[in-house]
């Protein structure tokens, strides 16, 4: 509950138009970890001669939910991969939380468009891959999570596609992180298990606080998702607009697809 | 329930019918071959009947002399496949994982092993003799590249996603080894472990023929000698039974070891 009212207190002090939460969030069933604000000040990152980023300045608050919309090859990837660590930025200051960012990051969690488990590992050894103490109930309670429990002694083969996203969310769950980064992960499912994922994602999120970065190439899952639409185009931030906050969002909402359209000519 | 054990039993009953369909021909061949003998149409010299290499089986298991050199040469097979294939191992895993290795020794095992095998028996027999390390090291050399030219391609070609994901997830180097890149590299060492026991036996049907003083290709050699020809087709044939009880051990350990791969999916993982 304290998550929700920290983000209603923010939303005020952030002077946006706030409107009452519609849906009643359950209790979370864990300690929400709290999420860890992402600050980029002058980042920019080159291979070779290609630059790919140009002097980002961005600033995401602790819980905030941001979607990355743009189109391919405009940098989402590299950005993303910038926060996780797995590069480091050729130029500028990339803070998490309290820390400048060097080097992989443990509370920095990553869910790609292919949910990347080791076929020879069964769903809970694979949710529980990072081992540490009990790790094995803590795998459970993940999957338990996601509505896998059932799931736990299969081989990823036989699962579905968005079965086996939803593990790969168990797996990123685990260690409770302060980011997770979602890299077009709902990208090749159909669109009723994308929806079935979107609200799973939406209710782990409010459940537990963390800052998630979704990078997407539909303009109408961001809106749905996220509080948040930055558009990154050519390796510098084209629009940074906030989503009115009322959750669940109707399709056919005036300002909402307005807002699509707006999102839409700056991709 | 019932409609699930009768399709079972329609299962073993296909299954059946698949077998003895395969089956019919070398059946047919059999009985062909054991009335041409009969009849003088063959020779009992050129070819003997099937009934009497079944005669010739029973007197050499019963004077032991069969077992003994199945068993010797079973034995020169299993060392020679145990020496080199940890060396094409060792090998194949060291270039995979580091580039340093890769730059030394690759460009000069890919030259090594464009040297037929068997092309240096006449230096192996100087080196050392008909000792049992000639037959030995043949297999050895020969069981090395396939297994090497595979462990390296398997690790090579394993999910780089995935080895990204376990570094992600704080896995150590030696935890990435052990837990990601050799389990995925597995398939293709076990595709290369195929390949070397087939050689393995190709290898020391040759060597044993050309030098030996016991095992099955002494065993056929000998029996040229004096015409047995009955006993040199006993000797083709137990080659043939031992490379087929190879290959039945490798499909077991797929099995075992590939239980979560789809292609060799056990009933287990059927829902
Ligand atoms: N490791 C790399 N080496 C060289 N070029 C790269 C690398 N990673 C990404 N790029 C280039 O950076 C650009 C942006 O890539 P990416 O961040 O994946 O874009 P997006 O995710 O928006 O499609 C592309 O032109 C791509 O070719
Ligand atoms: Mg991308």
């Amino acid at each position: 509950m304290t998550t929700i009212l920290n983000r209603l207190e923010r939303s005020v002090i952030d002077d946006i138009p706030s409107r009452p939460v519609t849906r009643p969030v359950p209790a979370p069933a864990t300690i929400p970890a709290r999420g860890l604000d992402i600050s980029l000040s002058g980042v920019a990152k080159s291979f070779g001669e290609h630059k790919v980023l140009a002097d980002l300045d961005l600033h995401i608050p602790a819980g905030q939910f941001v979607a990355v919309v743009g189109r391919s090859g405009g940098g989402k990837t590299t950005l993303m991969r910038l926060i996780a660590g797995l590069e480091s930025p050729s130029t500028g200051r990339l803070r998490l939380g309290e820390r400048d960012v060097a080097g992989l990051q443990p509370d920095v969690r990553l869910m790609f468009q292919d949910a990347r488990l080791l076929p020879w590992k069964r769903v809970i050894d694979n949710v529980g891959i990072a081992r540490g103490l009990g790790w094995r109930d803590k795998a459970e309670a993940a999957l338990a999570d996601v509505g896998l429990a059932a799931r736990a002694r299969d081989w990823p083969a036989v699962l579905s596609g968005g079965q086996r996203q939803r593990v790969a969310l168990a797996r990123a769950l685990v260690s409770h992180p302060g980011v997770l980064l979602l890299d077009e992960p709902f990208g090749a499912l159909d669109a009723l298990t994308r929806a079935e994922m979107h609200a799973l994602m939406l209710r782990i999120w409010q459940a537990r606080g963390f800052t998630a970065v979704l990078i997407t190439h539909d303009v109408g899952e961001a809106i749905a998702l996220a509080d948040r639409v930055l558009v990154l185009r050519e390796g510098a931030l084209a629009l940074d607009v906030e989503v009115p906050r009322q959750r669940p969002r109707g399709h056919g909402d005036a300002q909402l697809a307005q807002l699509e359209a707006r999102i839409l000519a700056a991709v | 329930m019932s409609s699930g054990r009768r399709s079972r039993g329609g299962r073993v009953l296909r299954r059946l019918g698949g077998a003895a369909a395969a089956w019919t021909l070398p059946v047919v061949l059999l009985i062909l071959w054991e009335a041409a003998a009969r009849t003088g149409l063959i020779e009992a010299r050129t070819l003997p009947a099937p009934s009497s290499v079944a005669v010739a089986l029973l007197a050499s298991i019963e004077d032991g002399s069969l077992p003994a050199h199945a068993l010797i040469s079973t034995q020169r097979a299993l060392k020679g496949l145990f020496i080199g294939g940890g060396i094409g191992l060792v090998l194949g895993v060291l270039t995979g994982a580091f580039p340093i290795a890769e730059r030394f020794l690759d460009s000069s095992v890919q030259m090594l092993r464009n040297v037929p095998h068997l092309a240096i028996i006449p230096m192996v027999i100087l080196w050392f003799g008909i000792d049992e390390e000639a037959k030995i090291f043949l297999v050895a050399i020969g069981v090395m590249f396939p297994i090497y030219l595979n462990t390296f391609h398997g690790i090579r070609t394993v999910d780089r996603g995935l080895v990204e994901m376990g570094r992600v997830y704080g896995l150590s180097p030696v935890e990435l080894y052990l837990r990601i890149i050799l389990p995925g590299a597995l398939p293709s060492i076990l595709v290369g472990l195929r390949y070397a026991l087939g050689i393995m036996w190709l290898t020391l049907i040759v060597a044993e023929t050309i030098s030996a003083s016991s095992g099955i290709g002494y065993m056929t050699m000998n029996a040229r000698e004096f015409l047995q020809t009955d006993v040199v087709i006993l000797g083709v044939v137990v080659y043939a039974l031992l490379g087929k009880l190879a290959d039945i051990a490798t499909r077991l350990v797929e099995q075992w070891a590939l239980a979560w791969h789809p292609a060799y999916a056990v009933k287990e993982n059927v829902r």
